[in-house]
């Protein structure tokens, strides 16, 4: 896991430095002084170094064979992740509305693609805790609790990507019916899944959960750094920063 | 307990089969014995493949005008033989060396993550054909292998060329990665008990080195073709001047990964000599530390050079200074290697045969490719050199002269390994001859014609260039190459025929794996080894080498320990090819992986889900679920299947691979 780790390093330098070389660069706007809302971005990003929080008390709580605490741990750090991803939907809606799109300029090219794939690393990470928190249940996970539970989150998945218009065929009602068909599936499987009584050892999952914990901590440490990045740093630049530095470029070159 | 509940609880649709015959056993497998030669089989027929993409520009190239093929086939033809050579031949023959030779070296049954290794191959293999799929469609890759920006941008790189070759590029860097990952852990979690890092062989720490090169530099080239794939397929601005995008920039990307690449590239080869250089000379290699450091510092130093593949883009003095000295530092622990291989082999009784051949002509035409490299270190250098075949000349001294050597080296050393027989020694030597005289034949002269200005990657040249003599020489030396292959291959042939001599130490080796019958059988070792020196199976055999009293535990000879062992297990028939010839695996009572559909599954979803990026949206639906259908699978399928009492001892083999068929 650590070296997975290292090379998720390297894939986010890699996305962050293009960030920050195109920093500045864009040609035309909106530029981040119009667009960026520090404010909100910080309550969400509360939200998920509280989710670090409540994993902490999670994996503690299964080392110590306690099945009914670790799964709700599990399940809210799930959840804040997910209200986390919740507001990065809600924002990637705002800025497009705002006429920010990936293709309109480089400032849009590099926020979607870099807070659009910490997002999917989140979102693989919620589903991870999900399926982490059916394993720690005495009767093990049924398979169709798990298919319904997959079907059901890909089914939303499909739906958030429908209204977000990256999979342009999908009209809008149709991304609607697929994420509530999904979400009605999930909650099915859920209840069907937790109405079991729980009186095992746990203690076995601690390992797994434990490599499942290091991956939501890398990336929560990751967001802190894009949110300096791109929130604290680079929220004030402006049209005229940006000219400033162009012209800079060509005349200093 | 709860683990096991999750087990008895999933339905699996694909029962693991039982059987260790036929082509289901390989299908499913998880045995890195099977999934390295699977490797290395692969990887030769893409050798193959281009290859005759390499003759037929050299056979255009032969004669001045001519018009065998178009500008548009031929560079298709110079993309495809760079990235086929690069990532489906050289990548791959390294990584079957390490699925065979790592366990085996560091006395370990499997790698750590059997499963993970499954799906690595199958994705390279997956990746491999997308990518020349393409041909079929007409539309190979045609940008160079480097594919600089912002050349592949959709205005200039109409149609799907370019597309396929960034998916096919990520789908082979996720099956690196995989395999890196896995690698790195086996290394460090599973070698036997006593065997420090500074005991470990040469290669074992060159493996270890490559594995943390890929696992550095493969997520940066990842993000490069991400961000080139949303520039072609979503309208993004990475690479588009007009919004601000640099392309400059997709070149510091790419060749921040491009560089560590090339060592990525050599340093198995480096490895394999620092092996076959000490037992064929009969002495420890020379200076081990410094040659496990010089390697190590070449892999750091080389994340520290890029940007001497760019002196000619104008990034200023100050850049290029710096790049020129940090490039000529990494002279320093080459050279000092290659001064250890020599110490090794001086005052050696050095035996001639074939991978001893091959290894010094490693070290002869490294010297030539690295003094090249060297001449364009520096900038003003560099500036008349650049895109001229003085590169091509450099570069093929080191990957083919080097590379390509090496891994040659490796494979007549642990042939009677694999297969429990040596290859032909007389056609060994002719390959050996031919190829070497081919290979100078075909690439000094090229040295020439690039010093007299002929650029890299035109399709044709004017007849008053007076370059036509100096290319036929060239191409006359190819074909020599190619006449070479074709007599490996022949000598493959007529060993396979041979009667298996089952010798278990054919060349007096240093390493463990030595120490075992051959062919090996599917557990490796009846017992792990307890290791207390460097060479340790050379310090068994030889106590008075290192001062020792003769270990009780292992004679001096292998064959009174394990003489049942050097005959196939159950009187099989091993004259098929090496690995098929494993004893069964019933009867030994070594706990070993059990085999499994989900890593094929897995990877094959992953690849068509990449390949459907560029069609329909339903079809990367399907893939994305064909996808996590397989990781779903593989997570819940137990490791092992549960003891005899839950096996239904009437399965058939025959219907499971019916199944399978779907």
């Amino acid at each position: 896991m650590w070296t997975f780790l290292g090379s998720e390093c390297m894939f986010f330098g890699s996305l962050i430095a293009t960030f920050l070389v195109y920093r500045n660069q864009s040609t035309t706007g909106p530029f981040p002084d119009e667009i960026i809302d520090v404010p909100i971005t910080t309550v969400s990003t509360f939200v998920l170094l509280m989710s670090s929080l409540a994993m902490v008390l999670a994996l503690n709580a299964v080392q110590r064979n306690q099945a009914n605490l670790g799964r709700f741990w599990i399940l809210m750090t799930a959840l804040l992740g997910t209200i986390f991803l919740g507001f990065q939907a809600f924002e990637f809606n705002e800025f497009f509305n705002e006429g920010l799109t990936p293709r309109v300029n480089l400032f849009g090219t590099t926020f979607f693609v870099l807070t659009g794939f910490h997002g999917a690393h989140v979102t693989v990470g919620v589903i991870w805790l999900l399926v982490m928190a059916g394993v720690i249940t005495p009767k093990g996970l049924s398979a169709w609790t798990l298919l319904g539970a997959v079907l059901g989150a890909y089914a939303i998945l499909v739906g958030i990507l429908g209204l977000l218009d990256v999979i342009r065929n999908l009209s809008d009602v149709g991304a609607v019916i697929f994420i509530a068909a999904g979400a009605v599936v999930m909650v099915a499987a859920g209840l069907k899944h937790f109405s079991i009584p729980t009186k095992l050892n746990v203690a076995s999952q601690a390992g797994n959960l434990e490599v499942t914990a290091l991956y939501w901590h890398f990336v929560d440490i990751v967001w802190i750094v894009i949110f300096t990045v791109v929130y604290l740093v680079s929220a004030n630049d402006s049209i005229e920063t940006s000219e400033a530095i162009i012209s800079g470029l060509h005349g200093g070159g | 307990m709860a683990e096991e509940a999750v087990i008895s609880k999933f339905p699996n649709p694909f029962p693991r089969p039982k059987t260790n015959r036929g082509w289901i056993s390989w299908v499913m497998t998880v045995d890195h014995k099977r999934i390295g030669t699977m490797y290395g089989i692969t990887a030769f027929v893409f050798f193959l493949v281009g290859g005759i993409e390499a003759l037929i520009m050299r056979l255009q190239l032969a004669r001045a005008d001519s018009d065998l093929v178009s500008p548009e086939v031929f560079n298709q033809l110079f993309t495809m033989h760079g990235t086929t050579m690069i990532f489906l031949v050289v990548m791959p023959i390294g990584a079957a060396f390490f699925n065979w030779m790592i366990p085996l070296m560091i006395g370990a049954r499997d790698v750590a993550f059997p499963r993970l290794n499954a799906f690595s191959y199958w994705l390279f293999l997956s990746g491999g054909l997308f990518i020349n799929l393409s041909f079929a469609f007409n539309a190979a890759p045609n940008a160079g292998w480097f594919g600089y920006a912002n050349l592949t941008e959709v205005p200039y790189s109409l149609g799907d060329n370019t597309t396929f070759w960034l998916i096919g590029l990520q789908l082979l860097g996720v099956a690196s990665l995989a395999a890196a990952f896995n690698f790195i852990i086996t290394i460090i979690n599973l070698r036997a008990p006593g065997m420090s890092f500074m005991k470990m062989p040469v290669f074992i720490w060159m493996s270890l080195i490559v594995q943390i090169l890929l696992v550095l530099a493969f997520p940066v080239i990842t993000v490069a073709l991400i961000e080139l794939q949303f520039d072609r397929l979503y309208g993004t601005n990475f690479f588009n001047p007009v919004a601000g995008g640099e392309p400059v920039f997709w070149q510091h990307m790419f060749w921040l990964f491009g560089h560590p690449e090339v060592y990525i590239l050599i340093l198995p080869a480096m490895g394999i000599v620092s092996e076959v250089l000490p037992t064929f000379s009969r002495k420890p290699l020379y200076g081990y530390p410094f040659v496990v450091m010089a390697g190590a510092s070449i892999a750091f130093m080389g994340f520290f050079v890029w940007s001497h593949h760019m002196f000619t883009v104008g990034l200023g003095p100050a850049a290029n200074a710096a790049f020129a000295l940090s490039t000529m530092a990494i002279a320093i622990p080459t050279g000092v290697k290659i001064f250890n291989w020599i110490g090794t082999v001086w005052g050696g009784q050095v035996r001639l045969q074939t991978p001893m051949l091959f290894s010094l002509a490693f070290v002869a035409l490294f010297i030539v490719g690295g003094l090249s490299g060297i001449a364009h270190a520096s900038p003003p250098t560099d500036a008349q050199q650049q895109d001229t075949y003085f590169i091509v000349a450099h570069f093929h001294y080191v990957l083919f002269g080097g590379s390509m050597f090496g891994l040659f080296a490796g494979v007549y050393y642990w042939w009677p390994k694999f297969t429990g027989k040596r290859l032909g020694e007389t056609l060994g030597k002719w390959h050996f001859w031919l190829m070497f005289i081919g290979m100078n034949i075909t690439f000094f002269p090229m040295h020439w014609v690039g010093l007299d200005g002929m650029p890299r990657r035109i399709f044709t040249y004017p007849a008053d260039s007076g370059w036509e003599t100096i290319n036929s020489w060239s191409t006359i030396g190819a074909f020599i190459i190619a006449l070479s292959i074709l007599l490996f291959i022949v000598n493959y042939f007529r060993t396979w025929r041979r009667e298996p001599t089952y010798e278990a130490d054919p060349w007096d080796g240093r390493t463990l794996e030595w120490s075992i019958p051959s062919p090996v059988p599917v557990y490796n070792f009846k017992e792990i080894p307890t290791v207390e020196y460097l060479d340790d199976w050379w310090a068994q055999k030889y106590p008075e080498s290192v001062n020792a009293e003769p270990r009780e535990r292992s004679p001096g000879q292998p064959a009174p320990a394990g003489a049942e062992d050097m005959l196939p297990l159950n009187g099989q028939d091993v004259s098929s090819y090496g690995a098929s010839s494993y004893g069964d695996d019933e009867d030994h009572g070594i706990h070993l992986p059990d085999k499994s559909y989900y890593p094929l599954i897995a990877a094959v979803g992953f690849a068509f889900f990449g390949g459907s990026l560029m069609s329909a949206w339903w079809l990367t639906l399907i893939a994305g679920f064909i996808m996590m259908f397989g990781i779903m699978g593989w997570i819940f399928e137990p490791v092992n299947d549960p003891p005899p009492e839950e096996e239904n001892p009437g399965g058939h083999p025959e219907g499971y691979s019916a199944e399978a068929g779907h």
